[in-house]
């Protein structure tokens, strides 16, 4: 096979993908036990209303069905939730939104099971259920959680940057504007599954699609009551997640189903529609922008209203809202204005984690907003970025200081230097006729890792086995980004090995080490950090071995080759698999730590924000350009031509790096033009892919990627993240590039081609 | 309760019989009752494509079928195309070689449909390649690298028969 380079910064095929494409890959799917129980789950499809009581009777007379579960039968708290513990495994007082779980059914069959949660009646008195953000947030709304000291607010806070509003008087040119976001569901491909058993120790298997089995192993045992180290979780290759499996989805359901099972192996599966109603989606948001400059374009001051409505739980709520408020300002120099937040419960389906996080609102509005200042300024919207970019020494809009690599201005001048940026003008001008054509751009930011507070580290695993291979033992998940590929090409050129070399183990909290969740963008920048460190000792280690087993004094005559180790000055060799006969098992285990490095700006006394991730340290940056082609009759929008030149460090692996791109960018296409998860009242209204719709084969340009490859000293190699990067683009990119066609800035998403219309004809009535 | 029926196929180049319920679905069938679980279901109801499987060298929904109508038709899985040699092998190492792969979870599907793309227009452009994938969902976004990777095994086939 050609690509098998273990250099950094050259192709490696994904191992993994070579299972994939014979079929021989396990996902949690995958497994059928034999003797196997099915569980399910009766959902609420109530938005708000008090549980009375879940009458069983009927379920349990239909042959095969062994066992339905309520909330009595749950031992512990009976509560998740990453921050605020306030999410029920089943419901016990009230259901606040339609995908609650209220009953768990055990059967023989998948077609008893669904016979007998049809069967289960939940017996309720319906409340008013508060759907938006603004009745939400009235006196005397309907509270989603009684006890709640915010009322329907679950966080908010505010930012003063500079002097504040004070500074809107000293502007030369302000624009104001409202945006609105859409809830995006994630429709990984694979839905929320796994399987567990009791075994004979009494301790609870789980083999799941989960981002986070370290995380989810504590959540699962304080819910149900649960000493973690009986818990132990393992996760084989994940069909997608991106965000959608940052926490709990049926882990703490199958725990409990396996408590039930009578020592069956139990397996859980939810469906599209059942995955669509239950899971978490991306925020919606309302965002408010006042953005200020001095008439020579010098950003001077922006005011921000932020409201995310994340439903009935926390989930990841608040992080989100605090990662979207420290990201309002853009990758700018803006020196006062005032950032407001709130995250609001509603009984609207629950708002989590979705790779951009949040970011991928603020950024919506940010560029937008840019581009309004452009025109009205009379400024080339690219100088204007330009002009007040980032860079190293900056403090970005929230106050923090930059002190880690810092690519915008080089992502801009690229840019604009591109033939796509050059030729823009004759390209508009040739629009056949009844299309209208029109260039986006927009310039991102977008911080990993977690923030001041949460400890954000990676313990990184490597064993020399018994045949001389290395095992690298990786307790962050790979759901498809491909982190697994990296590790292998960070072991396979530190110890000079190549790729059938290097095993890799998948995270198993009986067998990896905790390292936090694969998400944030951090996966190869913190656990990559901890794996350099590993492979620096056992290569230490192994040298030193090998030059007392020769009485050679000099370790350092010694080099690590190919499957063995040679002393450089006679050319002599040691197999590796001869050295790791002669080391017992601790002898041929390292482990090593890696922390990663935190803000210390204090950049608000807000204990509260500060908790929620604010600020960060490290920033990746792209620019973005996009042709489209409006159809003038009708409206539909096509995306000709997509760049984006991004700076997220010196890069590990090409094909790895194009695809986090190209990927981030179809998912940002998607919340751009066409994906809108809808409800009504708090009732789902999407159901299944062919009204939810994501971007097909047909829907998404060919991606050109500049990777500027600026090297990140803190970086493993010098690289940072790239996961979420390339989500942020689209929408900004597109809108402007409809404001470039038709002179309208459309500010709510997904743009859809009624709204397109909309505007080609109010040009028409002018 | 309804009788089973007996059918009988040719599955991933093998003959096989078996008893199955009149309502059960393909998917069911080769996932649960003969273990091959590279045929990933996704959406349940056509949508997606992540099932597909050939039937008669035809791109077919494995959920939108049932078992019996599988009787006396020639059935490939992905995990039957290990066994053969040309095409098949190409796409698949393609996919590896050019990065067309991510979560994965696509991919059997993605290939299958693919196939049947080779196998009524060996030279396929571009755009007839994005119309021929366009009833595969993925998720991941791998489109573009899907393309590239069935552009290059239309190249090579090209390529060899002119040799």
């Amino acid at each position: 096979m050609k690509f098998n380079s273990i250099n950094i910064g050259s192709i490696l095929c994904r191992p993994d993908a070579l299972l994939k494409v014979s079929g021989e890959a396990k996902f949690a799917v995958d497994y059928y036990e034999n003797n196997c129980v099915w569980a399910g789950v009766k959902r609420a499809l109530e938005p708000h209303a008090i549980l009375k009581n879940i009458d069983c009777v009927n379920a349990l007379k239909i042959p095969g069905v062994l066992k339905v579960l309520t909330h009595k039968d749950v031992q512990g708290t009976n509560r998740q939730g990453v921050i605020r513990k306030d999410q029920p495994v089943l419901v016990n007082d009230k259901i606040r939104h339609c995908g609650d779980a209220v009953a768990l059914v055990l059967a023989e069959t998948k077609s008893d099971l669904s016979l007998a949660i049809d069967a289960v009646q939940i017996e309720m008195e319906r409340l008013p259920a508060v759907t938006d953000i603004a009745t939400a947030l009235e006196t005397d709304s309907h509270l989603v959680h009684e006890h709640n000291e915010k009322s329907n607010i679950l966080l908010a806070g505010d930012i003063t940057v500079g002097k504040g509003l004070a500074a809107a008087n000293q502007c030369d040119v302000l624009v104001e504007a409202k945006f609105e976001t859409q809830r995006q569901e994630h429709a990984y491909m694979e839905t929320e599954n796994g399987w567990a058993w009791l075994d004979d120790e009494g301790r609870i298997n789980i083999v799941c699609s989960t981002q986070t089995p370290f995380r989810d192993r504590v959540e699962i045992a304080e819910a149900l009551g649960i000493d973690p180290k009986n818990i132990r979780i393992i996760v084989p290759y994940v069909g997608g997640a991106f965000g959608g499996k940052d926490g709990i989805t049926v882990q703490s359901l199958l725990a409990l189903a396996a408590q039930h099972s009578e020592g069956r192996p139990v397996k859980m599966w939810w469906n599209r529609e059942e995955s669509f109603l239950s899971s978490v989606k991306r925020h919606p948001s309302m965002m408010s922008y006042r953005l200020g400059a001095k008439l020579d374009g010098t950003l001077h001051f922006l005011d921000v209203d932020i409201s995310l409505d994340t439903g009935p739980y926390d989930h990841l709520g608040g992080v989100v809202l605090a990662l979207a408020m420290e990201h309002s300002g853009g990758p700018y120099r803006i020196p006062n204005g005032l950032i407001r937040g709130k995250c609001v419960y509603t009984n609207n389906p629950v708002g989590g984690a979705f790779r951009g996080f949040g970011v991928t609102q603020v950024t919506s509005a940010m560029e937008r907003a840019v581009d309004l200042l452009a025109e009205k300024l009379g400024m080339d919207r690219l100088e204007l970025r330009l002009q007040n970019a980032l860079k190293a020494g900056d403090r970005n809009f929230i106050g923090k200081t930059l002190i880690t690599s810092t690519g915008i201005i080089e992502c801009l001048e690229t840019l604009s230097r591109h033939k796509l940026w050059r030729r823009k003008l004759s390209w508009k001008c040739g629009a056949p006729i009844f299309k209208k054509r029109g260039i986006g751009i927009s310039a991102v930011m977008h911080a990993s890792g977690y923030g001041p507070v949460v400890p954000d580290y990676a313990n990184a695993k490597l064993e020399l086995t018994e045949n001389g291979k290395f095992r690298i033992y990786c307790g962050v998940v790979d759901m498809g980004q491909g982190n697994t590929t990296a590790n292998i090409q960070i072991i396979g050129s530190l110890l000079n090995q190549p790729v059938g070399r290097i095993e890799v183990i998948l995270p198993d909290t009986d067998k990896t080490l905790p390292s936090g969740s694969a998400s944030a963008s951090r996966c190869t920048y913190t656990f990559g950090n901890a794996l350099v460190s590993a492979a620096g000792i056992m290569r230490e280690r192994l040298c030193q071995k090998v030059a007392d087993l020769l009485m050679i004094k000099d370790s350092n005559e010694f080099s690590m080759v190919p499957e063995a180790i040679r002393h450089l000055p006679t050319n002599r060799e040691i197999r590796l698999e001869t050295i790791a006969r002669t080391m017992d098992l601790a002898e041929k285990v390292v482990i090593a730590h890696f922390r990663a490095p935190v803000a210390t700006d204090l950049v608000t006394n807000d204990q509260e924000m500060r908790l929620h991730g604010i600020p960060h340290n490290l920033f990746s940056y792209s620019a973005n350009l996009a042709y489209i082609e409006i159809d003038e009759i009708t409206g539909k929008v096509g995306v000709q031509k997509y760049l984006t030149v991004s700076d997220c460090g010196k890069v590990v692996n090409p094909q790895l790096y194009d695809q986090q791109i190209q990927g981030g960018i179809c998912q940002g296409l998607g919340l751009a033009l066409y994906e809108n998860f809808e409800t009504l009242d708090g009732y789902v209204l999407t159901k299944d892919l062919s009204t939810y719709l994501v971007p097909t084969s047909m829907d998404v340009p060919d991606v050109e990627s500049v990777a500027l490859g600026i090297h990140e000293p803190s970086g493993p190699f010098g690289s940072k993240g790239i996961g979420e990067i390339s989500t942020n683009g689209p929408l900004p990119t597109i809108a402007n590039a409809i404001f470039d066609a038709t002179g309208h800035m459309l500010k709510k998403s997904p743009i859809k081609p009624e709204a397109v219309l909309a505007a080609l004809e109010r040009n028409l009535s002018r | 309760m309804i009788a089973k029926v007996l059918i009988s196929f040719e599955l991933n180049s093998k003959k096989i019989e078996v008893e199955t319920e009149p309502d059960r679905r393909v998917i069911d069938l080769l996932r649960e009752d003969l273990g091959l679980t590279g045929v990933k279901e996704s959406c349940g109801r056509g949508d997606c494509g992540s099932c597909s499987i050939l039937v008669d060298g035809f791109v077919r929904l494995s959920c939108l079928m049932l078992a019996v109508q599988l009787h006396g038709r020639k059935i490939l899985t992905i995990e039957g195309l290990n066994e053969l040699e040309g095409v098949s092998i190409s796409v698949q190492d393609a996919f590896v070689e050019l990065g067309a792969v991510q979560c994965g979870f696509c991919t059997p599907g993605m290939i299958m449909s693919t196939i049947d793309l080779l196998n009524s227009n060996p030279k396929p452009s571009r755009n007839e390649i994005r119309e021929a994938i366009s009833g595969n969902i993925c998720r991941c976004g791998a489109y573009q690298k899907i393309l590239d990777a069935v552009e290059t095994v239309t190249e090579e086939l090209s390529e060899s028969k002119n040799v």
